[in-house]
């Protein structure tokens, strides 16, 4: 196809990008200012870093949030995988409209009210807020995220491939693990990486079904935000921030020379 | 014409459709379907019927702080004998404060607009990376992705530092000497507009893009061909192509903006009435956990209509094959 990038396009485009990363870019900025104000600018420094990380009750939810992310994601990234696998392979069972329902409906719920349905659920159980009510409303709302990005991959799956190495005498379980699973994986990869993020960034959720004692990052953020922005705040996002874009970019990157790698096998297999 | 192109990727999902087993036969098919469900009910479904049943129960000062508590000690006599004490008088009362009501027509109408205003500001960028040559496509894609990523919390929290009256908007502004006072937008519904319209923005340009993408050019073209004037050509042929993606667009815009609470939190100060906001203030400062479990049934109801068209155009996606 013949595309000519018009001129409004680019604008178009560039305006568009201007307006999504410059906040960013300012805040980043600013995190390096000497001044207590986050307005104005005072010179360089990065005594705002150094203040934070003698700051033990952010770097305790720090900890805190990463031990939710990790076991969240995980457990999410295998029930949401189930999901999307039940989904798409299974197209009548009993129960399978309220089934995808409970899939998508997550992914649009407004979060006080996934919130305060998990609290009064763990009140009503007689479970004590803490990590282990955070955990699990993390995996709750995130293996939706999941099942919706592994099956979007499931759908342009070949299954001819499973036929052939059942035809070949493998059980449905090896056949899963050994064909299916690696075809899917950068999928579930990104599956996983997203649930990640997603229970990193978690405010509303966390506020409502975390307890004392479990604290996380945002939570912190949050109250301090409340009291004023100070710059020891934008170095704590910055933080985040890199690392988040830093993952991210080296998953693309990764993906990428996979596929490269990928087309160039196809081509030799079609020469040869 | 439009009818051909369109019918192209469902042919070649039909051979995968058929291709799909109806059920499961193995007990690890079976544990595939039933792990999942047995999560999403108790940790999904079941405690919406909680927030329903406590929003019909009264506030007490204990702890959980409503009675009748859900307690299954006192066998069905007890059960029944607590049925009898729930009352819709949450209800009632929400119907009967304006706050509430105005917090609603308010959040919907905020909600819309910051919607719409989404919808103008996404469509020329997914139009524009929809048009960019095809090498570049994957990597604008990523850096609409990218902010998406970035905590949520961080992305509105970078507005107020903007906002604000001895913001860097103001000096910029009073700098260039267009304004010469500094203009309030922080704790306004402006800054609500600014913010949805901000941290939704991936969530209107992905669907469009995904569905301006897929368009066949070539139609444009031929409308060309036969004199058809480009403005015209858009409004006839493109827009109603990407409908889809408008609609799916706009209602992952729309849902969350509604019940939203940390933009207007943030953003939109104490002036602004949200609902989202008014549940998490009635229950974390006036710790009415009745009356916050009937606002977030309200609300819910509310928001059904739109959940349930986005479910099923979700569902139909998805059988298609995006």
């Amino acid at each position: 196809m013949n595309t000519t990038w018009s001129r409004f396009n680019i604008t178009s485009v560039t305006l568009g990008f201007a307006f999504l990363y410059l906040p960013i870019v300012l805040l980043v900025i600013f995190s390096f200012n000497e001044s207590k104000l986050v307005t104005v600018w005072g010179g360089f420094s990065t005594k705002w870093y150094v203040s934070l990380f003698q700051n033990k009750a952010l770097i305790d939810a720090a900890w805190v949030t990463i031990r939710v992310g990790l076991i969240s994601a995980t457990v999410a990234t295998v029930l949401g995988t189930m999901a999307a696998l039940a989904l798409t392979r299974y197209t009548r069972f009993r129960g399978r409209v309220l089934f995808s329902g409970m899939v998508f409906a997550p992914l649009v719920m407004p979060e006080v009210i996934t919130g305060l349905s998990l609290l009064l659920l763990f009140v009503a159980i007689g479970l004590d807020r803490g990590f282990l009510t955070l955990t699990l409303a993390h995996i709750s709302f995130t293996m939706c995220f999941v099942a919706v990005v592994v099956q979007s991959r499931l759908v342009t799956f070949d299954r001819s491939l499973e036929e052939a190495a059942m035809d070949l005498g493998a059980t449905p379980v090896a056949t899963f693990f050994q064909v299916t699973l690696p075809v899917i994986l950068p999928a579930i990869v990104s599956g996983w990486m997203l649930a990640f993020t997603l229970s990193l960034d978690d405010l509303v959720t966390s506020s409502f079904t975390s307890g004392p004692g479990a604290t996380t990052l945002p939570m912190k953020i949050y109250s301090q935000v409340r009291l004023g922005v100070t710059p020891e705040i934008n170095a704590a996002c910055t933080i985040l921030i890199a690392i988040v874009a830093t993952g991210v970019i080296i998953a693309s990157i990764v993906n990428k020379r996979r596929e490269v790698q990928r087309q160039r096998d196809e081509q030799a297999a079609q020469r040869g | 014409m439009a009818g051909a192109t369109l019918s192209a990727p469902t042919t070649a999902n039909g051979a995968a459709a058929a291709q799909a087993t109806q059920q499961p036969t193995s007990f690890t098919g079976k544990l595939v379907i039933i792990i999942p469900y047995t999560f999403l009910l108790v940790f999904f479904l079941v405690p919406f019927f909680i927030v329903f049943k406590i929003s019909l129960s009264q506030v007490a000062i204990a702890m959980p702080p409503y009675t009748p508590a859900l307690d299954f000690s006192g066998g069905i006599s007890g059960v029944f004998s607590q049925l009898k004490e729930l009352s819709f008088d949450n209800y009632v009362f929400l119907t009967e404060d304006p706050l509430y009501f105005n917090a609603y027509v308010t959040s919907v109408i905020v909600a819309g607009i910051s919607t719409l205003l989404t919808l103008l500001v996404g469509y020329p960028i997914a139009y524009g990376m929809s048009r960019a040559p095809a090498t570049l496509r994957p990597t604008l894609l990523m850096l609409v992705i990218l902010p998406f990523w970035t905590s949520f919390l961080i992305r509105v929290y970078a507005w107020i530092g903007i906002l604000k009256p001895e913001g860097l908007l103001n000096q910029l502004l009073l700098s260039t000497g267009i304004i010469s006072e500094p203009l309030i937008i922080l704790n306004t519904y402006t800054a609500i507009f600014i913010g949805i319209v901000y941290s939704y923005l991936p969530f209107m340009v992905l669907p469009l893009y995904s569905a301006l993408e897929k368009m066949d050019y070539s139609l444009i073209e031929a409308a060309q061909d036969l004199g058809c004037p480009p403005i015209t050509a858009f409004w006839k042929i493109t827009f109603p192509l990407s409908l889809p993606g408008v609609l799916a667009g706009c209602l992952l815009v729309f849902i969350p903006a509604v019940g939203e609470f940390v933009i207007p939190d943030l953003l939109g100060g104490s002036q602004t009435l949200m609902i989202g906001r008014t549940l998490w203030n009635e229950f974390n400062a006036n710790r009415d956990w009745p009356v916050s479990s009937a606002v977030a049934v309200l609300l819910l109801l509310v928001l059904i209509i739109p959940i349930v068209i986005f479910q099923h155009a979700q569902a139909r996606a998805q059988e298609q094959g995006r």
